[in-house]
């Protein structure tokens, strides 16, 4: 076999030394499907990004097309590439703009919630006790209820709170929509780091800084969460497509964010084509739904790539 | 290991009481009961107001929260629950009927999920890293990130508007348990309504379970004892069966009573997608009218089920795990 050779660097058998990062990246070139999806997903997102050129229309402007006379409820075409929608607008200009938002929400709930999970969970796991115990069983209990209906209470028990409403605006807005996606997201962060956390602390080297005189701190910021950058990768990566799927859940039952401000997202999009589409206009839901999973897929994929690539006794085959 | 179980049974209702409290608090402070009471019955008399005060329990002031909260408790255990603030319903017979209506749905998807799921699990993990492994986990990771209302909505266009169209009629419907109008009990019926929601829920049970399984009997193949059964000469067969087989079951059985009691709280955006009338759909109606007295026994009943499966799933891994030390 020709490959053999990177075969074996890959799995880390090369006489070379190579540093965890470096091995890791190898065996995450390895996972075909994630190595795709990278390209994929950078491919959407500098797309969307410059939104400014590549939308043909503004996110609330109406298409108007001289030959024909109404602009609704257009099936694709030259003039709107997907069709447009109840009151005329370019759905392919909607959806870029929707993909925008929902990857900001996406990605903004995942980063505060990993910084809010790693720092609780590192904490829990280095110092036990009392802390430790009330945030898991704080977590174990908002883990086991149904995810949409914690998601829901909490919703109006922070909506009727004046200062949080204040800070981050109110039930409707997308800064709500990120708050609520973190408070919910840090907990199952926080279980990834603290088990990382006791299963690093015993180690020589963390026995070794603590001889030396470093403080928790010190530990903590140096050698715990360097060496936790594998989890905390996957674990960003879950988060930014979960708040991106619950966005769209809410919004389909309701409770997204509110569409009066003239923004739109990807659960917008997708809860408004559930009745157009029964009436026949099937492009309202396709290009929505087909952005929506292709964002998951890719980040799905590119998760699993990056759990074989960090932790090689799971997955990968070569187990 | 009864000394276990007992001590761990011991705390089950001090933790219902505990959880079911924040909830009242949570519900109480989010949804304003009597506000919410009035909205819905516009003319309604200040002595009414004042019956469903008491009758839920809802007085103001810190202590009356701790009071309240109590005298709801005791209107709950005596099975005198106040009705729904819309339409004014017997909310313990509704709520039986949806748990009924989500067990059914909820068991058979899990079943189904559980038997092709763990098929598919030793079926990759068998020859791992080959094509049939890659084949059900890629396939696994697609099912697990498409979003149940996704599959959901694609299945409804399918087989209900698009089958209408092409052929002159709907293959599956796409809502309720009966049709419209139906009495009685009717089991082609009832089975061709819940089709398409089973498939839905189905395709992400099948996806967890041929994942958990793959990669629990991975753990077990790799282990000494398994070249220990090998070496001492013991069939293939015997010792993929019963040394690798039984071991891998264990954290799978875990996850399936996990799994029974999420099934409980209904599977809500399948529930709400295809208006079946299960729990799921019976929070969202009721979180919708912000009605207190349908919500407060929903949440007892899931907080009761998420509490009891979890020690139950404990009981059955220190069970089944002789390895497990019983602290």
């Amino acid at each position: 076999m020709p490959e053999q050779s990177s075969l074996d660097q890959a799995v880390g058998l090369s006489t070379e030394s190579l540093s965890p990062g470096r091995l890791a990246y190898r065996r995450f070139l390895t996972h075909r499907g994630a190595v795709v999806s990278v390209f994929v997903l950078a491919l959407l997102v500098l797309w969307v990004l410059l939104s400014p050129v590549t939308a043909r229309y503004g996110v609330n402007e109406q298409v108007f097309d001289i030959s024909q006379g109404a602009n609704q409820n257009l099936p694709p075409s030259r003039i709107a590439w997907f069709g447009t929608d109840i009151i005329g607008r370019d759905v392919y200009s909607r959806v870029l703009y929707g993909v925008r938002v929902s990857l900001v929400i996406g990605i903004a709930s995942a980063v505060f919630s990993l910084a809010l999970g790693a720092v609780v969970g590192a904490i829990a796991g280095l110092k036990g006790g009392l802390f430790d115990d009330i945030v898991m069983r704080v977590t174990d209990i908002f883990l086991a209820f149904p995810f949409l209906v914690a998601l829901l209470v909490i919703r109006n028990v922070f909506g009727k709170v004046g200062w949080i409403t204040w800070v981050v605006g109110t039930q409707g807005s997308l800064r709500f929509m990120v708050f609520l996606f973190a408070i919910f997201g840090w907990m199952s962060v926080a279980r990834v780091l603290r088990a990382q956390v006791l299963s690093l602390k015993e180690r020589e080297f963390v026995e070794a800084a603590r001889a030396l005189g470093a403080s928790n701190t010190r530990i903590i910021m140096k050698h715990l969460l360097p060496n936790s950058i594998g989890p905390m990768l996957v674990s960003l990566s879950l988060g930014v497509v979960g708040a991106i799927v619950s966005e769209a859940t809410l919004s389909l039952f309701g409770y997204g964010p509110d569409p009066g401000t003239g923004a739109t997202s990807l659960g917008l999009l997708v809860s408004g084509s559930k009745s157009a589409v029964r009436a026949g206009y099937w492009w309202l839901a396709l290009y929505p739904f087909a952005a929506l999973l292709i964002i998951t897929l890719c980040v799905s994929f590119i998760g699993d790539g990056l759990r074989d690539a960090f932790d090689p006794k799971h997955g990968g085959g070569r187990a | 290991m009864l000394r276990y179980a007992l001590r761990r049974a011991v705390w089950l209702i001090p933790t219902i009481v505990l959880v079911t409290f924040l909830v009242y608090v949570a519900l109480r402070l989010g949804t304003d009961p009597v506000a919410s009471y009035r909205r819905t019955n516009i003319r309604v008399s200040k002595k009414k107001i004042d019956q469903y005060i008491a009758a839920n329990g809802l007085y103001t002031g810190a202590f009356g929260y701790i009071r309240g909260y109590f005298s709801w408790l005791w209107g709950f255990v005596t099975l005198d629950w106040p009705r729904s603030i819309k339409g004014s319903r017997d909310v313990f017979a509704t709520l039986k009927d949806a748990l009924a209506n989500s067990l059914r749905l909820g068991i058979i998807a899990s079943l189904v999920g559980i038997l092709l799921g763990n098929m598919l699990g030793v079926f990759a993990a068998l020859r791992p890293g080959r094509l049939r492994d890659t084949v059900v986990n890629s396939s696994a990771l697609v099912g697990l990130a498409v979003p149940p209302f996704v599959s959901a909505l694609l299945l409804q266009l399918l087989f209900a508007v698009y089958w209408q169209k092409w052929f002159g009629y709907a293959l599956f419907p796409v809502s309720g348990v009966y049709p419209p109008g139906h009495q009685g009990f009717n089991l082609f019926l009832m089975l061709k309504h819940m089709f398409l929601p089973v498939v839905v829920v189905s395709i992400q049970s099948i996806a967890v379970y041929s994942r958990y399984m793959r990669a629990s009997l991975l753990d077990v193949l790799n282990s000494e004892y398994m070249r220990t059964a090998r070496s001492k000469g013991i069939s293939e067969r015997r010792v993929l069966v019963h040394h690798a087989l039984r071991n891998a079951l264990i954290p799978v059985t875990t996850l399936a009573f996990l799994d029974v009691g999420a099934v409980v709280g209904g599977l809500i955006i399948t529930e709400g997608m295809f208006e079946y009338p299960g729990m799921g759909r019976f929070f969202l109606i009721a979180y919708g009218n912000g009605d207190f007295p349908e919500m407060m026994p929903w949440m007892v009943v899931i907080i009761g089920s998420v509490v009891v499966f979890n020690l139950l799933a404990d009981i059955a891994y220190a069970k089944l795990d002789p390895r497990i030390r019983l602290a």
